[in-house]
C-alpha cells in the first residue's frame, strides 16, 4: 500500500497532504527502497525515547534512597509500577517478565500516535509499522504456546474436529485484525485532520486555532492514548491465555 | 464507452462510490460503541466505586467492536489512493 499512496493521490487537492510523501530512493538489487516521511517520523520519535531514556537511567542510578526523590524521578517510579501493575493484573505472576516488552511497546506506540501533534504524520499510520509490531505479537504467542502446552498447542486447533478450519482462521487473524485495528484508528484521524486543514484556508486557520486544538486532542492524543492502551493490552491478553490455567488468577 | 468519458475517469468514478458505500460499515460500530457505553453508565450507577475498572472493560471492549468498520474504512482508503482497478486498465 505504501508505494500505491506514494505514485497516486489521485481525488485530493494539491494542498492536502494524508500520503505517505517519499523523500528520495535508492535501488538494492533490483528494488527501488523509498526513504519516506515514516522512517523519517520514526526516527525523530526513537531519538526522542532514546534521550527520554538515557536521562531516565542516570537520575534512577544517581538517585539516593535516603533523599525525597525529584519530580522526574517520581514520574519514572509512577511509569514503572503503572506498567508493573497492568502486566501483573492481566497475566498473573508469570506475566512480570514481560512488563519490559510492553513497556517499550506502550511507550513506541503511544509516542508514535500523538506525533501527530508535533507536525510529523504518524509512522503508526503506516501499515508497514504496524504489521511488525502485530507479528511480534504472534511470535510471542505461539512461542509461548509451545512453552506451556507442548504439543497440546497444536492439537488444541482440531479439538472439534468440525470446526479445525475456524480455529486456524481465527489464530491467523489474531495479527492481521491487531494491526488494521492500529493502521486504521490512526490513519482516520491523520486523514480528518489533512481534511480538515485542506478545506480550511490557512488565513482562517489562525483564527479558529482553538477548533483546530480540540479536534487534534480528540483525534491525535485520545484515539492514540486508547489505541495504544488497547494494543497492549491484547498482546497481554492473547500471551496469557497460553499459560497454565491456575497461574493466570495469580 | 460512454461518450465524453475515459474508461479510466469511469472507474475512478465508481471507485470513489464504491469508498462510500463501504463507509456504510461505519454504522455497525457505532451502535455497538453506543450500546457499550450505555451499559457501562449502567454499570456505573449501579457501582461508582468500580468505575475505573469499568471504564477500561468498556474501551477496550469498544475498540475491539471497532475493528468491522475500520476494515470498510481500510477499503475505501484503498480504493480512493491505492486503486487496484485503475491498474487492470
Amino acid at each position: 500500500m505504501g508505494t500505491g499512496i506514494v505514485s497516486r493521490s489521485v481525488f485530493l487537492a494539491q494542498d492536502v497532504d494524508i500520503g505517505i510523501t517519499g523523500y528520495f530512493h535508492f535501488d538494492v538489487g533490483g528494488h527501488t527502497l523509498w526513504i519516506t516521511t515514516t522512517h523519517v517520523s520514526l526516527l525523530i520519535v526513537m531519538i526522542l525515547l532514546t534521550v527520554f531514556a538515557l536521562f531516565a537511567n542516570r537520575a534512577i542510578k544517581k538517585a539516593n534512597p535516603e533523599d525525597v526523590p525529584s519530580p522526574f524521578l517520581n514520574v519514572i517510579e509512577l511509569l514503572v509500577e503503572l506498567i508493573d501493575g497492568l502486566t501483573k493484573s492481566n497475566m498473573g505472576k508469570r506475566g512480570v517478565r514481560f512488563s519490559n516488552y510492553i513497556g517499550t511497546l506502550f511507550a513506541v506506540v503511544l509516542v508514535c500516535n500523538i506525533s501527530g501533534l508535533f507536525g510529523l504524520r504518524p509512522p503508526t499510520a503506516d501499515y508497514g509499522v504496524t504489521l511488525p509490531l502485530a507479528l511480534i505479537t504472534f511470535v510471542l504467542i505461539h512461542y509461548n504456546g509451545f512453552k506451556y502446552e507442548k504439543a497440546g498447542h497444536v492439537t488444541k486447533l482440531f479439538q472439534p474436529v468440525l470446526l479445525t478450519p475456524i480455529n486456524i482462521i481465527g489464530e491467523v487473524a489474531t495479527p492481521l485484525s491487531m494491526s488494521l485495528r492500529l493502521f486504521g484508528n490512526i490513519l482516520s484521524g491523520t486523514v480528518m485532520m489533512g481534511l480538515i486543514y485542506g478545506l480550511v484556508p490557512k488565513l482562517i486557520q489562525a483564527f479558529i486555532w482553538p477548533a483546530l486544538g480540540v479536534l487534534h486532542v480528540y483525534f491525535d492524543v485520545f484515539s492514540g492514548a486508547i489505541q495504544a492502551y488497547v494494543f497492549c493490552m491484547l498482546t497481554m491478553v492473547f500471551i496469557a491465555q497460553n499459560f497454565p490455567e491456575d497461574e493466570v488468577q495469580g | 464507452m460512454m461518450n465524453g468519458i475515459s474508461s479510466e475517469a469511469f472507474v475512478l468514478g465508481c471507485s470513489a462510490i464504491g469508498a462510500g458505500i463501504a463507509m456504510i460499515a461505519g454504522v455497525g460500530p457505532g451502535i455497538g460503541q453506543g450500546i457499550a457505553a450505555g451499559h457501562g453508565a449502567a454499570a456505573v450507577g449501579r457501582n461508582p466505586g468500580a468505575k475505573g475498572n469499568i471504564m477500561s472493560t468498556m474501551l477496550l471492549g469498544q475498540a475491539v467492536a471497532e475493528t468491522t468498520g475500520l476494515y470498510g474504512f481500510a477499503v475505501a482508503i484503498i480504493l480512493l489512493f491505492a486503486n487496484p482497478l485503475v491498474k487492470l486498465l
